[in-house]
């Protein structure tokens, strides 16, 4: 018999009952729970008179909503405010634990996951949030869900689901010097496409990912979704137990031990049999920038726009024109001659230390130039905030003309106060570049932490590589 | 939920790849606690040329007369044909909502995105995948035939052309039960409280760590 893919056994560690038609309940270990949506759920929950089935398995975080400003005054917003005030009343009632929005804890659902160790690895792990995915990079099991299966793993701890195929993506070699996980995360979605993984569960693999720290796994893993993956994961190895341990939810003592000689199993056998494998070359992967509304539409900042007139697929060509009239470009222009007005750094991809880390090398005595009217960086959690602020970061980003604000979702996806006016061209860490994404008209190209600081202190895209 | 069994209805296309949750329903309405009044405002961004804001009169927005679903001809359709990758991006339940709220039962496309395609069924919305060159013809017909019907029978899997054209489609089993009967996840699932208890007592032994 075969062995087992990562996704065979952690699926097989978790059915509670196999349906025979195909489909199994599957057990949920952690059930993470924002403000946006969840509100029906708990609502669905109230009017059948249920109860969360294990109230310890669920974290709650206010993150979507919040102003990344001063936070004194609370949310403006009032709308904004009653959906931030339903889940603490709803985690109140409950009995859920929350770290509300004054916490120092609070930040991105994504990013306090892993930081509080209530993300494990072996774990199936789901929120009502498609970068649920982002907690595959601890070897567990982590998809996004929508409200009513929300509402079912309240009730029940449990979720009908269909296995999906596995797929393997090898990223084989090693990285140049200055490309970074949001790079190689991005050309693997340039090349199988946004609906490449539809029906897979992905796992990545080859060297260039077991290079990678855990925080750039997780930036690989939260974009598997974005090539339309179900979930993404990575194999537990060294750095992600060092990474786990002394978390405050992470196991200790004696159950630490019987722990990690149960995460040591968490990989694919040798000879497990994968649906799909797919490998790419990391030796020739450059800093990405998207240039269209999809994060499929992305180029290398050395190239040029790409030219619908040379796709054959007429649905194809004609996303492609539509594209770069709504981003306001011309085919065949070079990447490093687009201009920019606004820099985002932040979101559930690129907020966490090391992506802090890296925009302050680049700004480190650099101003932000004149054509840009807002660099922002919101850092991911408050706990990532307070880090950098002891390792100084803060005063690097400020001096060089980058505003440091509050955590949260913030301008990835413009609920708040954050976004981009119509025709603003904006270079985001971000994972979405669709259309109004950050704002109505927004123009956003995806790019790294480093490859967005070099945008703004320069004014335009250019290979942050180029920069001494 | 509402159950699906046969539907003749109007059909309306969207000719363009991956429309994703966001354009489906747009950020700023998904700060209702609500599951319902979403159908004003799918599509907002394409729909309206003014920029729209929770609480605002739809019917005094300025329309946008070139969107596919302003033009009187599909006014009532029911049955949406989609291009690749429908429903792509956030897994906001918010769009299945905004779209059966509008009055689609029914979505025809070569793909759909993962979890848009779990939230859809389980709100009663039948989605069906059909090969792409299928689905062009769809199209052709659409655009050629003002008030062009199809009739869609889940029971037997068919979809029906006004020209008497029979194509049949896939779906899987227990997505067709459920769907054919409104059945409730839920109750389905708390059928199964003792092997759902059963697992959690072994887990416990094997896995303490996960239950502290
Ligand atoms: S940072 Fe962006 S992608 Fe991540 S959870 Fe928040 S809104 Fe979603």
């Amino acid at each position: 018999m075969a062995g087992k893919t990562l996704y065979d056994k952690l699926w097989d560690a978790h059915v509670v009952h196999d349906n025979g038609d195909g489909t199994a309940l599957l057990y949920i270990d952690r059930h993470l729970v924002h403000e946006v949506t969840s509100p029906q759920a708990f609502e669905g929950l109230r009017l059948a008179d249920r109860k969360p089935w294990r109230v310890e398995a669920n974290l709650a975080v206010p993150d979507h909503n919040v102003p990344t400003t001063d936070r004194s005054k609370g949310i403006e917003d009032p709308i904004a405010r009653i959906q931030v005030e339903t889940l603490d009343n709803n985690c109140h009632e409950f009995g859920i634990t929350e770290f509300k929005m004054d916490d120092i804890r609070q930040g991105i659902v994504h990013v306090i996951g892993p930081e509080q160790g209530a993300t494990l690895p072996g774990m199936t792990v789901v929120c009502g949030d498609s970068h649920t995915s982002t907690h595959g990079a601890f070897g567990a099991l982590a998809h996004g869900i929508g409200t009513s299966e929300m509402e079912h793993v309240l009730a029940t701890q449990c979720l009908l689901q269909k296995k999906s195929n596995a797929m393997l993506v090898s990223v084989d070699g090693k990285v140049g010097v200055g490309v970074t996980a949001k790079d190689i995360v991005l050309a693997i979605i340039g090349k199988i496409g946004t609906a490449g993984g539809t029906g897979y569960a992905i796992e990545f693999g080859g060297e260039a990912i077991s290079d990678l720290s855990i925080e750039g796994r997780m930036t690989v893993c939260n974009m598997a979704i974005e090539a339309g993956a179900r979930a993404g994961m990575v194999a537990v190895d060294d750095k992600t137990i060092e990474y786990v341990k002394g978390r405050p939810y992470a196991p200790t003592a004696k159950q630490w031990d019987a722990a990690v000689e149960n995460w040591r199993d968490l990989h694919s056998d040798d000879d497990a049999k994968f649906d799909t494998v797919m490998n790419l070359d990391a030796a020739f992967i450059q800093p990405q920038v998207t240039w269209g509304t999809s994060p499929e539409m992305v180029v290398s900042v050395g190239d040029t726009v790409p030219d619908p007139l040379n796709e054959m697929d007429p649905v194809k060509k004609e996303g492609m024109q539509k594209a770069l009239i709504y981003m306001g470009l011309e085919a065949n222009m070079p990447i490093s001659e687009i201009k920019i007005d606004k820099v985002f750094i932040g979101s559930c991809t690129n907020s966490r230390i090391e992506d802090i880390r890296a925009a302050a090398s680049v700004a480190k005595g650099r101003k932000v130039a004149d054509n840009i009217v807002l660099a922002m960086v919101v850092p991911g959690s408050g706990l990532v905030k307070q880090q950098a602020e002891q390792e100084g970061l803060d005063k690097i980003l400020i001096e060089a003309g980058f505003e440091w604000r509050e955590p949260g979702c913030s301008m990835c996806l413009a609920m708040n106060a954050d976004r981009l006016e119509p025709g603003e061209r904006c270079a985001s860490t971000s994972n979405r570049n669709f259309e109004g994404r950050q704002g109505q008209g927004g123009r956003t190209h995806l790019v790294s932490p480093a490859m967005a600081a070099a945008a703004a202190v320069t004014g335009h895209f250019i290979d942050v590589r180029d920069m001494s | 939920m509402e159950k699906f069994t046969q539907l003749k209805a109007v059909v309306a296309p969207m000719d363009r790849p991956n429309v994703d949750t966001d354009a489906i329903i747009p950020k700023q309405f998904l700060k209702s606690i609500k599951r319902s009044g979403f159908g004003p405002n799918l599509f907002d961004e394409w729909r309206y040329l003014d920029q729209g804001e929770p609480g605002m009169d739809n019917s005094k927005r300025v329309i946008n007369s070139d969107f596919i679903l302003n033009q009187s001809r599909y006014q009532g359709a029911q049955i949406l044909i989609a291009r690749e990758n429908f429903g792509c991006g956030s897994s906001r339940e918010h769009a299945p909502w905004a779209l059966l709220d509008y009055g689609f039962r029914v979505i025809i496309a070569p793909s759909f995105a993962d979890i848009f395609y779990n939230n859809s069924f389980k709100n009663g919305i039948l989605l069906i995948k059909l090969d792409a060159d299928v689905l062009e013809q769809m199209f052709q017909d659409v655009e050629l035939n003002e008030g062009y019907q199809l009739d869609v029978n889940l029971e037997s899997q068919t979809i029906t052309k006004t020209d008497g054209c029979v194509i049949k489609f896939e779906i899987d089993e227990f997505r067709k039960q459920r769907l054919l009967n409104g059945l409730d996840d839920i109750g389905l699932t708390l059928q199964h409280v003792d092997d759902i208890k059963a697992y959690e007592t072994k887990r416990k032994q094997d896995t303490p760590w996960l239950f502290c």
